[in-house]
């Protein structure tokens, strides 16, 4: 029998909230966090609108000291480290002390690119002849592991400690990966989740590929639409998600709260064939992914009671569905409510996965199911499919059972997560 | 500038690199930088960046070979100094 995995910490930097207090707020009260960025408009993007998440002093007091904050640069850093440590102070669990490391905790920590921003003064510097003034925070801040190793050291972990990146799926896979090393008994407990810097930098690709609306740059939250009729691509986002994950044994042996159980998680790509590319999804691999996952939870089909979508606001949203549909075997009424965290965030590319998976999670506690924005306007051809009382408009009261997370990214690649409500097993 | 105020100056830079368990009250002559400060041997780097504004000056890369404690920093910068007068 597999080893059971729970999550058992959470931590959140999104663009609608820091911290779980608020983000929970937040997503219960449909509460957006896309702004307009003067500096995209100055820019001349054609997107001037982007979830970044509200820094202030004091959080920066608080993450770090004054020696990290020294030339810091590194806005998925920033994000990182904030929802990382959170996850683990959630958790119950401290730093290890000086001279001892925890051999039996790790991290995988994924992100897209790192310190965009940073990267930038060093190019500046170089281009410039002055390659030694570049001192020694260049390379922790833009090097992809950066936030795994910032939040290894802080928290003096021994196992492994590493990041990886799979595009928008991103934090998604680094949920897997982090299970998959606890059911191999390899680790007891794994920091696992993923972040993504703010800035023109890293959303100018996307203004370029016109894949982001154009239309919302005096009305913001209005601007990311998923599911909807008048859905105009996605908006960028930014942030970071967090998830202790742990085996049921030793968060039961430390008497640990539990979220909820982390049934399975399968990632597998499309190959870039079969109507898959570069940027498109084989559909076909979309629902193996989650037919896989499914098997991997050793749960039926009709289990599912809850989905928390990739959804982004673009035309492909039908097609995510008809995926969903099909997948599952139900359409209509059968289908499971489904929403997505997205039009309240914006598409936070690497972060989107663990924003998402702590966002899906947190219903389980708050016996919630997150209702949709911007989407009054439900696109028809969705509604072929799913009956409309299941893409909820406003937060209700429910009792999930099953909730499946998935991402899909650039490269043709998937994830899919199930999780399932805990309750303690009767004696 | 004599050397005792070269002295304060570079305290203060090096205060900036101290990892959160060492006192300034610590930074002595003769303190090794980083067997003793306890300072992340990356951070030299930057310690010398902050010492060469500071004073207009240049470390070589023998120079910073050299500097081991306090007080081999200050020799080497109060040289320079003298160098560029």
């Amino acid at each position: 029998m597999k080893t059971r995995v729970v999550v058992s910490g959470l931590g959140v930097c999104a663009p609608n909230g820091i911290g779980l207090t608020n983000f929970t707020n937040s997503l219960a009260l449909g509460k957006s966090g896309i702004t307009f960025h003067q500096e995209l408009a100055d820019l001349g993007f054609g997107c001037q609108i982007a979830g970044k998440p509200a820094i202030k002093e004091e959080h920066m007091n608080a993450y770090f000291t004054p020696l990290q904050r020294k030339g810091l640069n590194s806005s998925g850093l920033v994000y990182g480290v904030i929802a990382g440590m959170d996850a683990w102070a959630d958790a119950g669990l401290k730093s290890t002390a000086k001279d001892h490391p925890d051999w039996d905790s790790g991290i995988v920590f994924g992100t897209g690119i790192l310190g965009t921003n940073k990267f930038r003064e060093a190019i500046h510097l170089i281009d410039n002849k002055q390659t030694r003034r570049l001192g020694s925070t260049s390379v922790m801040q833009t090097m992809a592991s950066g936030i795994s190793a910032q939040l290894g050291g802080v928290l003096g972990l021994g196992n492994q400690v590493t990041t990886n990146s799979s595009a928008c799926a991103t934090g998604t896979e680094a949920i897997i990966l982090g299970m998959e090393r606890i059911r191999a008994g390899k680790a007891k407990r794994m920091l696992v989740g993923s972040c993504s810097d703010s800035g023109p930098y890293i959303w100018g690709g996307f203004d370029a590929m016109r894949i982001l609306p154009v239309r919302y740059n005096d009305n913001p939250e209005r601007g990311s639409r998923p599911m909807s009729a008048s859905a105009a691509g996605f908006v960028p986002g930014s942030g970071a998600g967090a998830l202790v994950l742990e085996s049921l044994e030793d968060a039961l042996a430390r008497g640990a709260k539990i979220y909820a159980e982390l049934l399975g998680g399968v990632v597998n790509s499309g190959g870039q064939r079969g109507g898959g590319s570069m940027t498109a999804p084989n559909s076909e691999a979309v629902q193996r992914c989650i037919l896989t996952a499914l098997e991997d939870a050793d749960i039926g089909k009709n289990e599912v009671d809850v989905i928390n979508g990739h959804l982004t606001a673009t035309a492909k949203d039908v097609e995510e569905i008809s995926n969903w549909s099909k997948a599952l075997g139900r359409s209509g009424k059968d289908f499971p409510f489904i929403n997505t965290t997205k039009g309240l965030v914006g598409h936070c590319l690497a972060a989107s996965g663990s924003v998402e998976a702590v966002a899906s999670i947190l219903q389980f506690k708050e016996k919630l199911v997150f209702g949709n924005i911007n989407c009054s306007d439900l696109n028809p051809a969705i509604l072929e499919i799913v009956d409309a009382s299941k893409i909820p408009l406003q937060t209700f009261s429910y009792n999930p059972h099953i909730i499946a997370k998935a991402s899909f990214g650039f490269g043709d690649v998937n994830a899919c997560i199930i999780f399932k409500a805990y309750k303690p097993d009767q004696p | 500038m004599n050397n005792k105020t070269h002295y304060e100056r570079l305290k203060k830079i090096i205060e900036d690199y101290l990892p959160e368990d060492v006192a300034t009250s610590e930074i002595k002559e003769n303190s090794n930088f980083i067997t003793e400060l306890n300072i992340n041997s990356a951070n030299l780097v930057d310690i010398v960046l902050d010492v060469e504004d500071a004073y207009g000056i240049t470390f070589e890369n023998e120079d910073m070979a050299r500097m081991e404690t306090v007080k081999d920093a200050l020799r080497i910068l109060t040289q320079k100094i003298s160098d560029k007068e």
